[in-house]
């Protein structure tokens, strides 16, 4: 084991040591050869720390800003009632902790939890297996195109297909994950009367080398794709298949595992749905699901049944080669915890709501999506820009320029949406919008005359 | 004691490799399977695939490690041993023979001498 000096004494007498005995001036002589360009700076932008008082002040302030309003934002975070017995479960010190425990012999609780996780995940997605959870949808499908990558063995490329109808800020953050690792993102258009990946417009990659397609389901505009085409044509052309799914739309649709004639490859998305509250945008949970057959490129823990020396069942980290404790530098990824706490409380709703629970919170979302078009619609100013069927969101075209709207709303207690003005320019002034199970018909009445009164005061 | 026959070349890196006409099978050592303990995956590489001597090319994976495997010579991978999908475990069982990896068509037949004799792989195994 080396041993870190950590006391005043500890460093003067390890820096003697340097130098070939001539000794070192201070640690900071260690960092010289490091070009002064690219060593940490100080950070100018963060301001001195608070009071407890302070910070308590300060997030009365903040959570005092979200407090009553009525929320019609989606756009990959979702409102959903949450059964008070979810985070009364959740936050028992037995589960109230983020980390995957390794001892098996003191954690069979929280590992039979994640066990449950897992099937329930694999379940859904109608896939053969699935991760601990990792930290959110976003940091999933990052996760997905590194597997993808080294799972794809027929691929010699580094090349992802990456449709501009995946949420802009998980390509954002893919960006910033992969493109240290040469990895190339290329990005696929989408149809602008559907807004969906055209199956036709995938002629013009045939031929070419990629090592995946990802294929949102529903996808950020809250539309469907055509998810048997696209994985058909992908595994004809050597491509695999990344989900990226809504995991409650998959009650009402069909399950990744059963796309197409192969089904698709890799599955990720947000648990986020099931019982974590919107929380300003986070803590999340992310899932991961994938083939048997390429489990081993999976990153993330893994928990699996087993039997004890007396053939009891039991619960335990598997497939611990992947990982970083074990494979150093070339683990699978360096993501070695989960969403523990998060993943807990999903759990906990998954096993509450059941799944007819679940298609009915599905079925209502979905439903009121629809009263909410034909409301608004009501005012003739209001268009629908895309014709395909939606799950629960829908992207509105307004007359007017949406932040002003949005602002004038928000005036009236209802937050109407997300402004997609500035990732798709080219919709003109498009506004996305959600409803879950939590809005009834009054509430729908409620953002429609807002709506209209914020129209007509433009 | 673990076993290192005569007839066989060694990379220091635990590979051993056989020469039939221009086709080098390799493998890997009893030294080195003991060291692994039991195997319950073999990652190999893919028929066609060409190889660098030194390159990676597959992992042998246990209960405990992962680890590459090096080509030993140059050339073209040209056969797996297809049963180590379902039995790794022969890998430690018998590592000369049924417990083989993969075949390469060696590209140039010199870089055997470049290997260690049996001897001189036992001598630093030890």
């Amino acid at each position: 084991m080396p041993f870190i000096p950590h006391t005043r004494g500890d460093v003067r007498r390890m820096l003697d040591t340097l130098n070939d005995g001539a000794g070192a001036d201070s640690l900071d002589t260690l960092f010289d050869e490091i070009p002064a360009a690219i060593r940490c700076q100080p950070l100018t932008g963060v301001p001195d720390g608070l009071s407890e008082m302070d910070v308590t002040r300060l997030m009365r302030e903040r959570s005092e800003q979200d407090a009553g309003a009525l929320c019609f934002i989606g756009a990959g975070a979702y409102e959903h009632h949450i059964p008070a017995a979810v985070w009364d479960l959740a936050s028992r010190g037995e589960f109230l902790t983020a980390y995957t425990p390794y001892q098996a012999e003191a954690s069979q609780g929280t590992l039979q939890v994640i066990y449950e996780f897992q099937s329930m995940m694999a379940h859904l997605t109608a896939m053969d297996a699935s991760n601990a959870s990792v930290y959110d949808g976003a940091s999933g499908l990052s996760e997905a195109v590194l597997m993808a990558i080294r799972a794809n063995k027929k691929s010699k490329s580094r090349r992802i297909l990456m449709p501009r109808t995946v949420s802009p800020l998980y390509r954002s953050a893919v960006k910033a994950i992969v493109e240290g690792q040469d990895i190339e993102l290329v990005e696929l258009d989408y149809h602008r009367q559907g807004g969906h990946i055209d199956p036709a417009s995938l002629k013009a990659y045939e031929g070419e080398d990629f090592a995946a397609l990802v294929i949102p389901q529903p996808n950020f505009f809250g539309v469907l794709e055509e998810v048997d085409l696209l994985t058909d044509w992908a595994h004809a052309q050597g491509i695999l298949v990344i989900g990226c799914v809504n995991p409650l739309a998959l009650t009402l649709f069909a399950p990744p595992g059963d796309w197409g004639t192969t089904g698709a490859d890799i599955v990720v998305g947000e648990a986020q749905p099931f019982g974590i509250p919107l929380s300003s945008g986070g803590p999340y949970c992310g899932f991961m699901c994938c083939k048997m057959e390429f489990i081993r490129q999976m990153p993330g823990r893994i928990i699996g049944r087993t039997v004890d020396l007396e053939g009891k069942p039991g619960f335990a980290l598997t497939l611990q080669a992947r990982e970083q404790h074990i494979r150093r530098a070339k683990a699978t990824s360096n993501i070695c915890t989960n969403q523990g706490l998060a993943m807990t409380a999903s759990t906990i709703y998954l096993s509450l709501l059941g799944a007819e629970g679940l298609e009915r919170v599905a079925l209502a979302s979905h439903k009121n999506i629809r009263e909410l078009a034909q409301a608004t619609s009501k005012s003739g100013s209001v268009s629908r820009l895309f014709n395909r069927p939606v799950f629960h969101e829908k992207v509105l075209g307004l007359p007017v320029p949406v932040a002003p709207v949005l602002a004038s709303m928000a005036t009236q207690g209802v937050l109407g949406g997300f402004d997609l003005s500035a990732d798709y320019p080219e919709l003109g002034n498009a506004l996305l919008v959600c409803t879950t199970e939590t809005k009834n018909a009054h509430d729908i009445q409620r953002y429609a005359d807002a709506l209209a009164h914020a129209l007509r005061s433009e | 004691m673990s076993n290192t026959p005569e007839e066989l070349k060694y990379a220091s890196s635990h590979e051993w490799a056989r020469l039939d006409g221009d086709i080098v099978t390799v493998g890997i050592s009893d030294h080195a399977q003991e060291a692994l303990g039991d195997l319950v995956y073999v990652e190999l590489p893919s028929v066609g695939d060409s190889v660098q001597a030194g390159d990676e090319a597959g992992v042998v994976e246990s209960v405990k490690a992962a680890s590459d495997i090096y080509a030993p010579v140059s050339g073209e991978i040209v056969e797996i041993n297809e049963a180590l999908a379902d039995t790794p475990e022969i890998v430690n069982s018998a590592p000369y023979t049924e417990g083989w990896l993969y075949r390469i068509r060696i590209s140039d037949v010199s870089e055997l001498d470049k290997l260690l004799s049996a001897d001189e792989y036992a001598a630093q195994a030890h």
